[in-house]
């Protein structure tokens, strides 16, 4: 037991903690839900929360360098909006050039958000909460209230949320969960093994050493709040293709979802810890309880209700779990550590001469 | 000489500011100096007006409390519901007050007592609060009070002033002296700067932290039922995503979001730029959504172009020495 924790710190594992809270919540809906355990609950699931997933991501990195990026939602209904005006009207677009263009655009609202935050000293708050309103209000106003409609898009975006990327058995892998899956794959390894990644960490959890140490600290948030605007970018694209009908109120309110998936992803609000697959998790972990209090057959009007006690009780008992485990850590090392003087004073004791 | 210099020029700007918002709007409409479009700016958003008020205690406390909106819409919902149940509507304000107050007590063990993050406690209440309140009301709309109660929101009732607005004036002093001439006060900035040096020297952090919460839960339902009156109706929906403006409005008006910094001077004045910019732009024509952003814009450059002042004034006298 003891190499493991010498090998594993708990931060690490808190991930296994939230996973273990899923486990339990499909377990305990499971025996109350008929066909629960079934490929169709999971591609729900899935699909409700792919969007969210790659917002998330990048409101990760944002979050680990201790700042927030409130304006999300209004970015991602900026891109899915405009984005679909684009494809709306010249229906013969490249599609790889229309996801281009999706991503450029979020990166350009989160290069605005970034450059006022790191050049300009303005707390991640407050800049993000203006341009909260000031996207969304640009978005109205150009837009003349109009809306994209479904039937005046290809058929290509259309089919793109059925498309099955890896069919196991009867159980699908849809492109737009599959998308979010790659995401947080190639983020949680480039974080994890990056040495230029494990900036957003060093910066989030002492900024002072960060300073000290000639980290640049400005352009390591400023990357952190575009990459954040280019995922909302791409989630806007994905957000077009599942739905269809856009209009100027697409993703209003999003960034509260996404800030919630993080929180529960275990995602310290004050820098310096979190990973992106417990971001996902987070996420999923919601996901998880909407889907299974929907198909508990519940009012809709309970589902906000239990659902915000739930994220309480998630947060509080993965911030238990921790502790616990922290205990336990902080236990076995003190063991470890008597154990080595025992064995070094007798070894010395017991020497021969 | 620093600390208290940025704080005195903050309000010397929203100062300057108002006043400039004030000769451009009474030049560009007549009606605009008029008791009665006073009386009018302030009532459109009262209700936010009040929150803004706990909200700065919160905020100056080194926390943040987004639920605000919620419990506004849990009481109101309480209220209509216990009302609406044949019980008589005092009893049925006293019952949304108390909800209020469970609420601020939920908030407040989770993050005093149990050490979670305000900012996740607060989220799961904004949805959870919400959802109660729809499960008490679901998509009913319940309106039909008391004549007294609709009158209070509607009418006049000291002199040109509202209850609503009334109310607001002696909250405004309540927690101005709560604030800077309370012992209370004191632990609220200290807690706010530093929680854990204030814990060291035998504050009682948790204890301020929770009347923090309870203190902005209450203030959130009476406002709530204040919003029901003016509204003459009640649903679930009610005061939904006030949150957001709430917190903008004690931004604006100097108060640090990372706790410690701020005053209830600063806030007032946000507040009445606030509602001024808004009036003004108003009269002349320019949709609600225009104001959103002016404002949001507005957010940005009053802490932008002080940063960027220092910075300039500091390399040049950087030059001269």
């Amino acid at each position: 037991m003891n190499w493991l924790k010498r090998r594993v710190r708990p931060e690490q594992i808190r991930e296994l903690s939230l996973l273990v809270l899923i486990l339990a919540a499909i377990v305990f809906f499971g025996s109350f839900i008929d066909n629960y355990y079934s490929f169709r609950t999971f591609n729900r699931i899935a699909s409700s929360v792919a969007i969210i997933t790659v917002v998330a991501v990048g409101q990760t990195l944002v979050v680990l360098t201790r700042n927030i990026d409130l304006s999300v939602g209004s970015i991602v209904g900026f891109t899915a909006y405009f984005v679909g005006t684009l494809i709306a009207s010249h229906n013969g677009i490249n599609p790889i050039l229309a996801v281009a263009i999706a991503i450029a655009l979020g990166a350009a609202l989160g290069v605005v958000n970034g450059v006022i935050v790191a050049w300009g000293k303005v707390p991640a708050v407050v800049v993000t909460l203006g341009t909260l309103a000031i996207y969304r209000g640009v978005l109205v106003d150009l837009s003349g209230a109009k809306t994209v409609t479904t039937d005046s898009l290809p058929q290509w975006l259309i089919d793109l949320p059925l498309v099955n990327v890896a069919p196991i058995g009867s159980l699908d892998i849809r492109a737009l969960f599959m998308l979010a899956l790659v995401i947080v794959v190639a983020f949680q390894i480039g974080t994890t093994y990056l040495s230029f990644a494990r900036r957003f960490y060093a910066i989030g959890s002492n900024p002072e050493a960060a300073q000290l140490i000639g980290l640049p600290i400005k352009s390591v948030v400023f990357l952190a709040f575009v990459i954040c605007g280019a995922l909302s970018g791409l989630a806007g694209f994905m957000l077009l293709a599942r739905f269809g009908n856009i209009t100027v109120e697409a993703g209003r309110g999003l960034e509260l979802s996404v800030v919630a998936a993080v929180v529960v992803g275990g995602v310290n609000v004050f820098g310096g810890s979190g990973t992106v697959t417990g971001a996902m998790l987070g996420a999923v972990m919601i996901g998880t309880l909407e889907q299974s209090l929907f198909r508990l057959g519940i009012s809709e009007f309970w589902l906000d209700a239990v659902l915000g006690l739930l994220i309480l009780l998630a947060v509080a008992s993965d911030a238990v779990i921790l502790q616990r485990l922290r205990q336990l850590w902080g236990g076995a090392e003190l063991k470890l550590l008597a154990k080595e003087t025992d064995s070094v004073s007798s070894g010395q004791s017991a020497s021969p001469p | 000489m620093s600390a208290v210099g940025t704080l005195k020029s903050w309000e010397a700007m929203m100062l300057a500011l108002l006043v400039v918002i004030i000769a451009f709007n009474s030049v560009g409409s007549p009606y605009f100096l008029s008791v009665g479009n006073f009386v009018n700016l302030f009532q459109l958003s009262i209700e936010k007006s009040i929150v803004a008020l706990t909200m700065a205690l919160v905020i100056i406390g080194g926390e943040i409390d987004l639920s605000v909106a919620s419990v506004m819409g849990l009481a109101a919902c309480v209220m209509a519901w216990t009302f609406h149940a044949g019980v008589p509507m005092p009893a049925a304000i006293l019952a949304a007050l108390g909800a209020g107050i469970l609420a601020g007590l939920n908030n407040a063990f989770w993050i005093a007592r149990v050490g979670l993050p305000s900012l996740a406690v607060t989220l799961a209440g904004l949805i959870g609060y919400r959802g109660v309140a729809r499960i008490l009301l679901e998509d009913r709309a319940i309106g039909g009070f008391p004549d007294w109660f609709n009158t209070i929101g509607q009418q006049a009732l000291i002199g040109p002033l509202t209850a609503a607005i009334a109310i607001f004036f002696v909250l405004f002093i309540f927690f101005a002296i709560v604030l800077h001439g309370s012992a209370f006060g004191r632990l609220v900035y200290v807690v706010g700067s530093n929680a854990q040096a204030a814990r060291y020297s035998g504050v009682r952090v948790g204890l301020v932290k929770a009347a923090l919460f309870v203190g902005s839960a209450f203030v959130a339902a009476l406002a709530g039922i204040l919003y029901a009156a003016r509204l003459g109706s009640v649903r679930g929906d009610m005061a939904e995503g006030f949150e957001l403006d709430v917190i903008t409005a004690v931004l604006l008006g100097g108060v640090s979001i990372f706790g410690g910094k701020g005053n209830l001077v600063g806030v007032g004045l946000a507040l009445l730029v606030i509602l001024n910019l808004r009036n003004g732009m108003g009269l002349a024509d320019i949709t609600g959504n225009t104001q959103n952003y002016v404002i949001g814009g507005l957010l940005i450059l009053s802490v932008l172009i002080p940063n960027m002042w220092q910075e300039l004034t500091n390399k040049w006298r950087g030059r001269e020495t």
